[in-house]
């Protein structure tokens, strides 16, 4: 833009930088916040003061606790970690990664239905599945418990509070996924796959052989979505899992923040333990989801 | 064709499935639930259709995808409304033949000789071991006592030959196994049956109701009958007194009148209503506020390290909800947290963020807006790319300032686009449970409301305590809430719908 500029122009660019440093100051305030007080000896703040804020000497127990490490106090006690962190770390892992996968082969499926193939209800079927996916699972709970309890009278393994049950109750939320990767695929050339099938393949061999391989880069996208979705729930793992030892993170570190045992510093190194990564491997998601699908993004 | 190993593996897989799934349907048969083998049957015929015929082919596909989609959302969301027509509560939580049958199992105690009782541990099995006043001593065979059934056994006279038993266990144990002792029935060689009437005591009992041919249960020991109440779901005496356990029933609309007419339930809903409203609609705004200022600023071409201030202003979104909410819990925390030390330090206040009902409220919108921002600047970053430059380029020409093409330019051309998605972020936050559940929980409490409801409590948050906390466990009525709420929501989804194909209709 060639635009002439005045003076004020400099000042705007000075107040927008302040502007921005202030508030993004702000904003990571908490994460600053949290790591200080996840080096910092003893649950509370202990002079109570501004002088609080900055850890004077820094401690690992916080750490060695979230990693299940038992460490001397200075009393000469042995302090046992209260939770075990890694466990739940596991256990949310574990389920969202068996859920996401089995979703993700369901949606390519489903997917590669409605963007190869004709047929009855197609527009109706993938609208409804869209418009379901709007209604939030929260205001099903009364019934995915009861529905849950019945199951687990059946086939014990998928009962309340086992992870089989809440392993199934995630694989039901594939909508958006069929969309994202019925939208790759749309974007690669039908041509290929109809000379896969002038070679005498059948629709299946076309999509395992053809389709599929050409399609890797959307499906570790969208297997990551679903993983970290899986992860990041809480309202159904809060109502199917009840003991200890079977929780997810999500529903197990909220137990450092009770009031009647306040674990303050335990509970900022479990929640760098466990939200650093899931950050990480979700700005790599969003990454890849733009990249991925600009590069698949040719249309002729 | 050639058939490979793969295509016989497949089939040696789906027909392993179709039978499980069968084997599944009979269980689920005998275990009394003729609608629910139905349904299960019906699935597997449609799913055998779609696997051999070749007129559904592209269904084969879609099958386990929408099967699933079908059974874990659908299907939900439909027994939801189901059980909002019923009395489904910790009171009415047995269904109408357990109910009876827990009747039929009660027992009380006859005049008759009583039997010294202990218990052997054998293996991780137990035995029973009875002995008579004189000394006649019998032994049952070893008992899992894992689960709290109704059961009866028959027992052997301990000969001298047998091997001995076990030592007695302790109280401990005895009491650990009561729960499954009580509802043990032993049926004595003499074919009296004794059943436990105490710690150490086995005594002669008689079924305490015996049924009658018109469905009521008559009382063996005093003669009186009791009578199912289809309306209440209560087995009831003469005199019109509910017995425990009470049953599941149909109650059609009364839990829906009752949100809406009786006072100790329409007073909560209506305010609870009221400030899921405002609590949604606020964040939207102030989130959107944030987040479009921001979005200008990051479209500036005249700002430096805008992709350093861009990806430091979207971490909030990267970090779990789940965490971040928690650290603010903590952070906010009245006499530890962080944010009062600091107030504390600076202008010497310690405000109650958790006890007082305002400022309850104004943290949950200030963590809100933190955890909402950078998607909405993710949003519009992305339409004002689409905004074209000669536009801007125009006004400068005539002398506008940077307020003038924001009020004039940007925000006229970019509120279309996106009314949907702030519709759509509405209804997010109109159920947004989880920051309610981690932060606040619904606290502080309203002081002066017969049921138990929070100041800071959404509609779906309202609802779970009624579901899952506070003491009632009334599910019948939250499914009605959550169907009040599912409308809600389905009001707020067509309106969006109407919008984007307006949207698009424009863009053509």
């Amino acid at each position: 833009m060639a635009i002439v500029l005045d003076k004020s122009h400099r000042w705007r660019v000075v107040a927008a930088h302040v502007g921005l440093i202030t508030f993004i100051a702000l904003t990571m305030f908490p994460f600053l916040m949290i790591l200080a007080i996840s080096i910092r000896p003893g649950n509370f703040a202990t002079a109570g003061s501004l002088a609080d804020l900055i850890p004077r000497e820094i401690s690992l127990e916080h750490w060695k606790l979230a990693l299940g490490i038992p460490y001397q106090a200075a009393d000469g006690r042995l302090v046992k970690p209260e939770y075990p962190v890694l466990l739940w770390l596991w256990n949310s892992i574990k389920i969202a990664a068996i859920s996401g996968v089995i979703g993700l082969l369901l949606s390519t499926t489903c997917a590669y239905a409605f963007a190869r193939m004709r047929f009855r209800f197609k527009t109706q079927l993938i609208n409804s599945l869209l418009l379901i996916q709007m209604f939030p699972t929260v205001l099903a709970l009364v019934a995915i418990y009861a529905i849950f309890d019945r199951l687990g009278s059946y086939v014990p393994w998928l009962g309340i509070d086992t992870h089989g049950g809440l392993i199934l109750a995630y694989t039901g939320g594939i909508a958006l996924h069929i969309w994202t990767i019925k939208g790759y695929y749309d974007t690669i050339p039908v041509e290929i796959e109809e000379a896969a099938k002038v070679d005498g393949a059948t629709p299946f061999q076309a999509f395992r052989y053809v389709l599929l391989p050409m399609a890797v880069p959307i499906l570790m996208v969208v297997f990551l979505l679903a993983f970290i979705q899986g992860i990041n729930e809480y309202p159904i793992a809060s109502v199917l899992l009840k003991q200890q030892e079977q929780l997810t993170i999500a529903v197990g570190i909220k137990m450092f923040l009770y009031d009647q045992k306040y674990f303050w510093g335990d509970f900022a190194a479990a929640a760098i333990l466990s939200g650093l990564p899931i950050s990480v491997v979700f700005l790599l998601a969003q990454r890849w989801m733009t990249s991925g699908l600009t590069a698949g993004g040719v249309k002729g | 064709m050639v058939r490979t190993l793969e295509h016989w593996l497949l089939r040696l897989v789906a027909g392993l499935l179709l039978l499980a799934g069968l084997f599944l349907t009979f269980k689920i048969y005998i275990a009394g639930q003729p609608l629910v083998a139905l349904a299960c049957l019906g699935i597997l015929a449609a799913g055998t259709f779609v696997y051999t015929s070749g007129k559904a082919y592209a269904y084969r596909y879609l099958f386990p995808g929408v099967l699933t989609v079908l059974v874990f959302v659908v299907f939900p969301l439909a027994y939801t409304f189901s059980i909002g027509f019923t009395n489904y509560s910790s009171r009415n939580l047995l269904e109408y033949d357990r109910a009876r049958q827990y009747f039929l199992d009660e027992t009380y105690v006859v005049d008759g000789e009583s039997y010294a009782f202990t218990l052997h541990a054998d293996g991780p099995a137990f035995r029973v071991r009875l002995e008579s006043e004189h000394g006649d001593i019998f032994v049952t065979d070893p008992l899992a006592l894992q689960n709290a059934v109704p059961l009866t056994v028959k027992v052997k006279r301990q000969e001298a030959a047998d091997a001995p038993l076990s030592e007695p266990a302790d109280t401990k144990t005895l009491i650990a196994n009561l729960k499954a002792l009580k509802l043990l029935s032993v049926t004595l060689p003499s074919g009296q049956i004794v059943s436990a009437s105490g710690l150490r005591e086995f005594a002669p009992v008689r079924k305490l109701y015996l049924a009658q041919p018109d469905g009521s249960l008559k009382n063996e020991q005093d003669g009186s009958l009791i009578k199912p109440n289809m309306a209440t779901g209560f087995f009831e005496t003469s005199t019109g007194e509910a017995l425990q356990p009470g049953f599941k029933v149909g109650v059609g609309w009364s839990n829906f009148t009752r949100i809406f007419t009786d006072k100790a339930f329409s007073e909560p809903f209506v305010r609870i209503f009221g400030w899921t409203v405002v609590f949604a609609g606020l964040t939207v705004l102030f989130a959107f506020s944030v987040g479009i200022v921001l979005a200008v600023l990051m479209s500036w071409e005249a700002l430096r390290f805008r992709k350093v201030y861009s990806v430091l202003l979207f971490l909030p979104y990267a970090v779990p909800g789940f965490i971040s909410i928690l650290v603010f819990k903590g952070l906010f925390s009245e006499n530890a947290g962080e944010i009062n030390l600091i107030l504390q330090g600076l202008f010497g206040i310690k405000p109650h963020w958790f006890t007082d009902p305002f400022l309850a409220k104004v943290m949950l919108l200030i963590v809100n807006t933190w955890l909402g921002f950078p998607y909405m600047m993710l949003l519009s970053m992305g339409l004002i790319k689409a905004i074209p430059s000669d536009l801007y380029e125009a006004s400068a020409i005539a002398g506008a300032g940077p307020l003038t093409n924001f009020f004039k330019i940007t925000l006229p051309l970019i509120a279309k686009p996106i009314t949907p998605l702030l519709i759509s972020a509405f209804a997010f936050n109109f159920n947004n449970f989880v920051l309610i559940a981690l932060l606040t929980n619904g606290r502080p409490d309203f002081l002066d409301t017969k049921v138990p409801a929070g100041t800071t409590d959404l509609l779906v948050s309202y609802t779970y305590r009624i579901a899952f906390q506070d003491s009632g466990q009334n599910f019948g009525l939250a499914a009605a809430i959550s169907t009040v709420v599912f409308l809600m929501v389905a009001v707020l989804s067509i309106i969006n719908l109407r919008l984007t194909k307006v949207n698009q209709v424009e863009v053509r």
